[in-house]
């Protein structure tokens, strides 16, 4: 908790204790050159990250839908195989309920394709068994050759299957928008570091000074650390600003879940990368005050 | 105050001082002498902890220098007053900034202390000098300036490093008179010179020891001083 306020010092300024250490108008520019340009990566990151995320959520649910098992059998065996159907079912693991839909409800499928008065008793329609997965859900291929032992006639249809590979890719993607997020702060602190580090060994005279007049290290630090912050503020908040431009202008459908269309942030999203230059500051402040501290305990 | 109990020192090479002892206690006023090179700001430096000797002890206002840690060393160097023998200005800053650094440095609030600042200027009879950067000052100036500097913070103790060097004789009078009357407010004050014209000058105001470094020891020099 002690760093909130130092954090908060950061901004509030001091004019008295800014001007001792000279200024340094081109390693300014640059440290807020980075800063704008890890927000700019790390706005299309975060959109890239969200769009991921909505794309698994909604494939993710289209999995959660049912399958469904279908028997076509000789007049004969109809009973047996929808009876050892059910049976396979029931003891399959990974399936949570399987209902036979009874004929009324089959007819009422129909009906809109045949008309009411379709006499399915007499035709050679294939039963159904609708299957619900628990949440680890079922090994299909497991089952194909359980049902295809029992019931010859019986046929899996997990027509949703198909979309799983894709829902961990985009699971996938999510994370690795998260992760560039990452790596875009640390380049940040690293950057960051090293221009502290530059400027500290450039006013190696200044610091000496104030070593020699009684400056403690967090009084000499914090000039340091209020430059780099405010700086890295300032530029994050004109790169952010510059890629929620950007995406808000990337053409898409505005509706659908797509990689590509779908890049951009819904409703309350826009405001996450608000907090870019939020953290962007947080980075800079942290980076440049450890490179500070490190640095000053070389000198008496 | 100020308390150097047999300290040796050495930059890497041979000792430098062996063996030294000093003690400056309130309301004295000693000078250091001895040739160019032996030592007389070393041994400033390691009253100040600048410098950590390398055998012996350094006691500053009743604690041990060796069991400070950094911020102790900083609030401890508020309380000393040092006129560096190279000023030690920071060049981009007007000089009423460089004057009130330690002020700044120690939290204090600068602006509350302006009237301070401008009787002190007064006092070195630098007022209209207030807003010239120090490269722009001429060499008397810039030692009254670092005395300035020096007592800002009120320190108890005052070390000055060659305080006259680089300025004329009646400059020197200027600044040594600026010391005696530090001293006559209590303040215990050490000036290293080789100027023996000085020390006799200083002589006929003030009952002042004279220390002379010789052969890499602290000696008090005879009546002849
Ligand atoms: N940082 C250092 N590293 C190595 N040697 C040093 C260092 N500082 C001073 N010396 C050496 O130590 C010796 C004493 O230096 P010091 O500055 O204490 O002498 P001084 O008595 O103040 O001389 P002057 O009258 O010229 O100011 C000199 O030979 C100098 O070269
Ligand atoms: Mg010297």
């Amino acid at each position: 908790m002690r760093r909130l306020p130092a954090l908060g010092d950061a901004f509030a300024g001091d004019p008295g204790a800014d001007r001792i250490v000279p200024p340094s108008g081109f390693t300014a520019r640059l440290t807020q050159f980075t800063a704008a340009a890890m927000a700019f990566l790390a706005v299309f990151a975060l959109a890239l990250s969200l769009a991921a995320g909505r794309l698994a959520d909604h494939w993710g649910e289209a999995l959660a839908r049912t399958a469904t098992v279908r028997i076509s059998a000789p007049e004969g065996q109809m009973a047996t195989q929808t009876d050892a159907v059910l049976a396979v079912l029931a003891t399959t693991p990974g399936i949570a309920g399987a209902r036979l839909i009874p004929e009324d409800e089959q007819r009422a499928l129909l009906a809109p394709w045949f008309g009411p008065d379709l006499p399915v008793e007499s035709l050679p329609l294939p039963r159904l068994v609708e299957i619900t997965e628990t949440a680890e859900g079922m090994d299909a291929e497991a089952l194909r050759l359980r049902l295809s032992g029992e019931a010859p006639g019986a046929v899996l249809d997990d027509h949703t299957r198909w979309r799983r590979p894709l829902v961990e890719a985009a699971g996938r993607l999510r994370l690795l928008g998260w992760l560039s997020i990452g790596l875009i702060g640390a380049t940040m602190a690293a950057m960051i570091a090293l221009s502290a580090n530059a400027a500290l060994a450039a006013n190696a005279r200044v610091i000496e000074v104030l070593r020699l007049v009684g400056a403690r290290d967090t009084f000499i630090a914090r000039a340091f650390v209020r430059r780099f912050t405010r700086r890295a503020l300032e530029g994050a908040a004109i790169g952010t600003a510059a890629g929620m431009v950007a995406v808000a202008v990337l053409p898409g459908d505005g509706a659908g879940p797509g990689v590509l269309t779908g890049l951009g942030f819904r409703g309350l999203d826009w405001l996450l990368p608000l907090a870019l230059p939020l953290i962007a500051a947080g980075v800079a402040f942290g980076a440049t005050r450890l490179t500070a501290m490190r640095v000053l305990k070389g000198i008496t | 105050m100020i308390e150097l109990e047999d300290v040796s020192h050495s930059y890497g090479g041979g000792e430098l001082l062996s063996g030294i002892s000093l003690k400056l206690e309130p309301g004295s006023f000693h000078f250091l002498t001895g040739p160019s090179g032996a030592g007389k700001s070393t041994l400033l430096k390691l009253c100040y902890a600048e410098l950590t000797p390398s055998r012996g002890r350094v006691r500053l206002f009743g604690a041990e220098l060796g069991g400070m840690d950094r911020d102790a060393v900083a609030r401890t160097r508020r309380r000393i007053g040092v006129v560096h023998q190279d000023c030690q200005f920071l060049d981009h800053l007007p000089l009423s900034e460089n004057i009130s650094l330690p002020l700044l440095a120690a939290g204090r609030d600068v602006a509350a202390e302006a009237g301070n600042l401008k009787e002190l200027m007064a006092w070195v009879g630098l007022e209209a000098q207030a807003g010239s950067l120090p490269p722009q000052l001429s060499g008397g100036e810039r030692q009254r300036a670092a005395l300035a500097r020096a007592v800002i913070m009120a320190p108890d103790v005052i070390l000055a490093d060659e305080p006259t060097g680089n300025v004329d004789w009646e400059m020197s009078l200027r600044i040594l008179q600026l010391l005696i009357e530090l001293n006559r407010m209590g303040k215990a004050i050490l000036v290293a010179t080789h100027d023996l014209n000085l020390i006799r000058a200083a002589k006929a105001h003030v009952a002042a020891r004279v220390l002379r470094i010789k052969g890499r020891q602290l000696l008090l020099a005879g009546a002849d001083l």
